[in-house]
């Protein structure tokens, strides 16, 4: 199946959600979300993403429904196209080439036959907003050149123009005006704040404007907090506003309710505010939401709003502001400290995610598993604090403990320091504390590391810091006659010269820990804690140090700031330094990414993949993940993205069109986890499941009522019969085979452990030459088993 | 969402004796009655029936003292030379003590002469211990031999030579009248069988064995010489379960509670120590101002009795449970409200679903979540607060600095308020794990009152306190960091083959502090 394919790079998550306001279907099934280049398409009862609409070539900047067809979908992006889509099946209907980058886009039912789009044209900061006249044509691609302008000089956020009133005007804000344009007198009218030269104004740019949907009345919000509501602007000199202030900082979004009796706010504060009768005493909150508030939606329906946040959340909100469904991408923190790492457990990639939170995010699935609260501490959102943050976490004992550490730094004299140990309670399947270390170094943490050989049944930790010491901590019995408890407690103190310690690293089988520090790299016993050789050299400071594994056991390698690989031996104390670029490395895949790559990691795979190629054997057995700076996963896969997204999308369109039946549940999970085993191959079959349903012996037999059925025994063998007609044919051809596959299956799990251990270690060895070419066989063996194995397991399910 | 998560407040480690369920309980004794005796107190035993009268031996007398009594209510002073171990027995009507001399006497409680004289010891009888049945006694002597007397013949049955040192304790059982066991000198315990003319089991302690004691089961032998206390199952053959080195100084003295679920040893280092039979852990420990000799415990626990060297008898009585009188309590609503759908049984079809648990939130917490900062701080500036809890104060302080909202809170405050707060810093400043925090807010605090120093004399004064603290501390500071230097400069002369470092223990944060102040 798999074929020589050329590797490249495929984004598998945390593009933005939040990036434009979330859009709600006429019937509020479903959520439209931009995302990158793709428009997602969420269920809003099960979270679930249905569809992934992509086809855009930059990023997708705008999403509206059309207003005459609630089935189609405008988006809008910065590749100079607007795409007409059908979400319901997630087919591209039309592709309207306009030719310049879009901004945004609006649509109004008054307008039939064009959609309004902000662009700039000709200097970078001036943006204008357009109408496009998208022309009447069968074929699919189509030019749409005849732009006719409407407003100048505006802002490029779309959360600054709105259309009121059924589209009888336009209003727009920018800096310290709001500028409305009538479409039927074509004039514009401009209202101007006092500006930033009083003081007491001095935050009264507009940040946000809202229609409402039936009266002449504009809310505008600020960014000192306040919320202003406009009234007979259609004449420029008895135009009046009310002023709602309850925010104290920036006023992020406002969106009108549908009906218009309320107006729904939100800002830094995380709290949504609705306000009722457009009054400031009539307010109802619905608070601590997580992150700030950068958009609000509300259905055309009427009974949802949504609120998408900074964290790359989206919220579904019920009509009575009780939160009903979160959908929630790769959280975007401002830094990601602690790295990516892997749960050993769940497979998952672990990294920094809501503040003060370490996120569990599914690679498999592309959707978070859970946020586990490591501060646990009330979160206050608001500029320029000084917030605990999350800087380090390791994953040790196959993922049975959990070590972070939280700092918080005032002033340079002023750390607070923090070292939480968690361990894994297999009965409620999370992380709970264990112990709480206050200032476990005077200075920053520079690396944690476990120790995960096997012969060490104590668990051993080891931090660095910059305080020149590192520290070895073991779990310790603290239980007494009174109660049963475990502890950690420090062991051992170790530092070399007062050098700053930077890295540590235990090696595979636990007997020698590595700690750098700077320049030099010192080796201790880990049975000891004795000093046994210390490695100089002149290549610059350490910034990564790694053990090798395996057959490479003996040789440590480390990596400094001036860009060289340093590589020791430890049998003979030998050095090698080479430059990455030099001894022919295995893959070089240039211009992977528009940004710059911070982090990357290593993902065992489930099954692995079995490429001959030489070039592709690192991608055997893992998989490798990188964050670049704007926060998107990336990684390197040979198959196309359509391929990789085929079964969950397949999966859910057959849950759609099934009536939702008790038998549904036990029917449909069942199909579910066929589906997973069946591959494209066997599609055919696939479709053809339900048919048997519709055999008529079968109906017959269930929807006669029981008292007048022939006795069951007279019943079965022609009920039987009925079931085997259509398949005769191949029933006898696969019979034969069964016992094999029995085997097949048992060599198959116990080949899978083996390749368990092997796959972590590859992570870092990829040049395991013979080694991996001596399993290629047999996983090629193993392959073809599987091919076998799955050729009937719908017969099994019959 | 998530709810409110409420300040998280540090806790430290708990300075001194951690407070257990043991410590409580032996704790909760009233100031020992000291009573003079004429010499070291050798041996105490209660009586084990009511009214739990003890018998006290030192020197040359046998006192028995009532359970409250101050001064004996009957001595027997009979004796010629020093008297060893007087003890009760079983029914409380009897007492067998014997002498320097070599003599084992018998005496009737309600008497004054000896009822029965044992002749037969060449030596100074250490041990005497009714068997089981009542009508024997058992007596240990420094001729190294062991013998069993018939009380209404008050002849000797048996001799027992095995011992090759002075035999100086020992143990009848409870259960069989046949069993008893005796510790001698030689290091060995022996326990011998009355229907054998030999002993049945023979434990090698190690040191010279000073007490030994039988659980009441008989399964489990105690044995204390040297600094050990040794645990032995019997009903293993004799084999060693635990050995105890709790103790600085030869251990004396064991006994067991009256439930049988802690051990008590006494020892010359002037300790009684309380472990635990289960885990054989010291649980709890008391000290006395001589070293002990002999230790006893009334029924249940009631009184501990302990003699030491010196002479002096310490008594120590239970406090009697203190009968709260109950306050009269605030009308409560009828049973029936509490009860009300309580005992509602689930139908086949429905779903039971619990009312969501309020989460109960500290009245500080409340004010926080309101973001009522001032009231807040107030609140855990309460002297009730800031004495019982100073960790919670803290706590506190820390999470309005993190919410950046501290000089907010500690501003616009009159005098008495001020001088709260000030006061709170003079008492808690110098403590090294409130230290950063608080010299925060003293900051903080000297910022924002520096303008309008002069207009108070209270807080002129608690300004000047706190520098004077500050002042004094900072000198404290430097001596160590003198010594500290010393120190360094003779483990540097030390050689050292391994480059492990030594622990630092400046701490810096009083140093910047003076900056403040000056």
């Amino acid at each position: 199946m798999v074929e020589e394919e050329s590797v490249r790079v495929v984004r598998c998550g945390g593009s933005e959600l939040n990036f434009r306001r979330a859009v709600f279907s006429a019937d509020s099934k479903y959520i439209f979300c931009v995302s990158g280049d793709f428009v997602k398409v969420h269920s809003t009862a099960t979270e679930e993403c249905v569809h992934i609409l992509q086809g855009h070539r930059n990023l997708v900047t705008g999403i509206q429904l059309n207003p005459n067809n609630h089935l189609q979908l405008y988006s809008c992006s910065f590749d100079g196209t607007v795409k007409l889509w059908d979400y319901v099946d997630g087919i591209l209907i039309k592709t309207f080439v306009v030719g310049l980058k879009l901004h945004a886009l609006f649509t109004l039912p008054s307008a039939e036959d064009s959609v309004f789009v902000i662009i700039n044209k000709e200097k970078p900061d001036v943006f204008q907003l357009v109408s496009v006249k998208l022309p009447k044509s069968s074929s699919q691609e189509i030019e749409a050149k005849e732009l006719s302008f409407v407003l100048d000089y505006i802002n490029q956020s779309p959360k600054c123009i709105a259309f009121g009133n059924e589209g009888e005007y336009v209003a727009a804000v920018r800096d310290f005006y709001l500028s409305v344009y009538f479409f039927k007198k074509k004039t514009t009218s401009r209202f101007t704040l006092s500006s930033s030269r009083n003081k007491k104004h001095a935050k009264n740019n507009f940040t946000c404007v809202a229609c409402h949907p039936k009266e002449d009345c504009i809310a505008t919000g600020h960014k000192d907090g306040k919320i202003r509501l406009w009234r007979n602007f259609d004449d420029d000199k008895k135009y009046t506003y009310t002023c709602l202030h309850w925010h104290h900082d920036m006023v992020m979004d406002l969106a009108f309710s549908v009906t218009g009796t309320s107006l729904l706010s939100g800002g830094r504060e995380s709290v949504l505010v609705e306000w009722r009768d457009a009054t400031e005493k009539n307010k109802e909150f619905l608070p601590r939401l997580g992150a700030t508030i950068e958009h609000i939606s509300v259905s055309p329906a009427g009974d949802l709003f949504c609120t998408s946040h900074s964290d790359n959340k989206i919220i579904v909100i019920h009509r009575n502001l009780e939160a009903s469904a979160v959908i929630q991408g790769l959280v975007k923190d401002s830094n990601i400290f602690t790295g990516l790492m892997v749960d050993p457990r769940t497979k998952a990639l672990v990294l920094n995610g809501k503040p003060g939170h370490l996120q569990f995010y599914s690679l498999q699935h592309d959707k978070q598993l859970y946020n586990l609260d490591i501060i646990q501490q009330e979160y206050i959102n608001d500029y320029g604090l000084i917030q605990i943050e999350l800087t380090k976490a390791a994953f040790g004992c196959y993922g049975n403990w959990l070590a972070t550490v939280e700092q918080r730094q005032e002033k340079e004299t002023e750390l607070e320091l923090q070292m939480k140990l968690w361990m894994y309670n297999k009965k409620t399947q999370g992380f709970v504390l264990n112990t709480k270390v206050n200032m476990p170094h005077e200075d920053h943490i520079t690396a944690l590391c476990f120790c995960n050989a096997e012969k060490f049944e104590n668990p051993t930790l080891v931090t660095s810091s910059k305080d020149g010491h590192f520290k070895v901590w073991i779990l310790t019995d603290d239980s007494d006659i009174y109660k049963k408890a475990v502890g950690w407690t420090c062991d051992f103190v170790g530092s070399y010269h007062k050098y700053q310690a930077t890295n540590c690293c235990f090696s595979e089988d636990g007997s020698l820990l590595a700690v750098s520090f700077e320049e030099i790299v010192t080796i201790w016993d880990s049975e000891t804690w004795e000093l046994k050789c210390t490695f100089c050299q002149r290549a610059g400071k350490i910034r990564h140090l790694c053990f090798g594994r395996l057959t490479c056991s003996k040789y440590l390698l480390g990596a400094t700031e001036n860009g060289i690989l340093c590589c020791w031996n430890l049998l003979s104390c030998a050095l090698f330094v080479f430059k990455p670029s030099e001894p022919r490395p295995l893959y070089i895949q240039k211009n992977i990414s528009r940004e710059e790559v911070q982090w990357g990691v290593f993902v065992p795979r489930d099954v692995p993949e079995s490429f001959t190629s030489e070039a592709y054997q690192w991608l055997n057995r893992s998989q490798f993940y990188f964050l670049t700076k704007s926060q998107s996963l990336l990684t390197f896969s040979t198959k196309s993205p359509e391929e990789k997204l085929t079964p969950t999308s397949k999966q859910l369109l057959a849950e759609e069109s099934l009536p939702t039946t008790p038998f549904y549940f036990i029917l449909g999970k069942h199909r579910e986890q066929q589906d997973e085993k069946i591959n494209e191959a066997f599609e055919s079959e696939l479709v053809q499941l339900p048919l048997t349903e519709n055999i008529p012996a079968i109906s017959e037999l269930l929807h006669t009522p029981a008292h007048v059925l022939p006795s069951a025994s007279f019943l079965c063998s022609k009920f039987v019969s009925s079931l085997l007609l259509s398949k005769e044919t191949k029933s006898g051809e696969e019979i034969p085979e069964d016992v094999d596959m029995e085997e097949g299956k048992e060599s198959d799990d116990s080949d899978e452990e083996n390749d368990f251990t092997e796959k972590i270690q590859d992570t870092n060895n990829t040049d395991l030459g013979e080694d991996l070419l001596h399993q290629l066989s047999k996983s090629e063996e193993k392959e073809l088993r599987k091919f076998r194995k799955v050729d009937y397991s719908w017969i099994t399910v019959l | 969402m998530a709810g409110y998560k409420p300040v998280a407040i540090q806790t430290y480690p708990v300075l001194g004796e951690k407070i257990t369920q043991d410590t409580l309980y032996w704790n909760n004794y009233k100031t020992p009655v000291q009573i003079k005796e004429f010499g070291a107190v050798s041996k105490v035993d209660f009586s084990p029936q009511p009214p739990y009268n003890y018998a006290v031996t030192a020197s040359s007398r046998i006192h028995i003292y009532g359970r409250y009594s101050q001064e004996p209510i009957k001595t027997f002073s009979r004796f010629k030379d020093t008297a060893y171990c007087a003890t009760f027995r079983q029914d409380g009507r009897l007492l067998v003590a014997g002498s320097e001399d070599g003599g084992v006497q018998l005496f009737d409680i309600t008497g004054r002469a000896p009822l029965r004289h044992f002749e037969g010891h060449t030596k100074a009888v250490h041990t005497v211990d009714f068997t089981a049945d009542k009508y024997h006694v058992v007596s240990g002597a420094d001729d190294y031999t062991v013998k069993l007397w018939d009380i209404p013949n008050s002849k000797e049955i048996l001799t027992f030579k095995e011992h090759s040192d002075y035999v100086r304790c020992g143990c009848a059982s409870k259960l069989n009248p046949d069993l008893f066991v005796t510790g001698s000198y030689d290091h060995t315990l022996k326990m011998f069988d009355a229907r054998t003319n030999k002993s049945v089991i023979s434990v090698e302690h190690g040191q010279p064995v000073e007490s030994v004691l039988l659980f009441p089961s008989g399964g489990l032998l105690v044995s204390a010489g040297g600094r050990y206390v040794k645990i032995w199952d019997v009903l293993k053959g004799g084999q060693l379960l635990v050995s105890l080195k709790n103790h600085h100084k030869t251990v004396t003295c064991l006994y067991l509670s009256s439930s049988g679920q802690r051990l008590l040893s006494g020892s010359l280092d002037r300790k009684v120590k309380i472990y635990s039979t289960t885990s054989y852990k010291v649980v709890h420990s008391f000290d006395y101002a001589a070293s002990i000799l002999s230790l006893a415990l009334a029924h249940e626990d009631e009184t501990i009795v302990v003699g030491m060297t010196n002479g002096i008898l310490s008594v120590k009585h239970r406090k009697s449970e203190a009968k709260k009188d109950s306050l009269p309590r605030r009308r409560r609503p009828a049973y029936r409200t509490f009860i009300k759908g309580k005992n509602y049984m689930k139908q086949r079809d429905d779903i039971l679903i619990n009312r969501p648990s309020k989460k109960h939130l500290e009245l500080y917490d409340r004010d926080l979540k309101n973001f009522r900062v001032s009231k807040a701080l107030d609140r855990v500036l309460e002297p009730s607060c800031t004495i019982k809890t100073p960790e919670i104060t803290v706590s506190i302080i820390k999470e309005l600095n993190r919410r950046g909202v501290l000089a907010n809170a500690l501003a616009g405050r009159d005098e008495k308020e001020i001088s709260r707060v000030l006061n709170f810093l003079i008492r808690n400043l110098s403590q090294p794990r409130f230290a950063p925090v608080l010299i925060n807010a003293a900051e903080i605090i000297i910022d924002i009152y520096l303008p309008v120093i002069g207009q108070s004399p209270v807080v002129d004064k608690k300004f000047l306190l706190l520098q004077g603290l500050v002042e004094k501390e900072i000198d404290y500071q430097r001596e160590l960091l003198e010594t500290l230097g010393m120190m360094d400069m003779l483990f540097a002369t030390m050689t050292r083959k391994e480059s492990t470092s030594v622990w630092q223990h400046a701490s810096d944060g009083f140093l910047e502090n003076k900056k403040v102040e000056s």
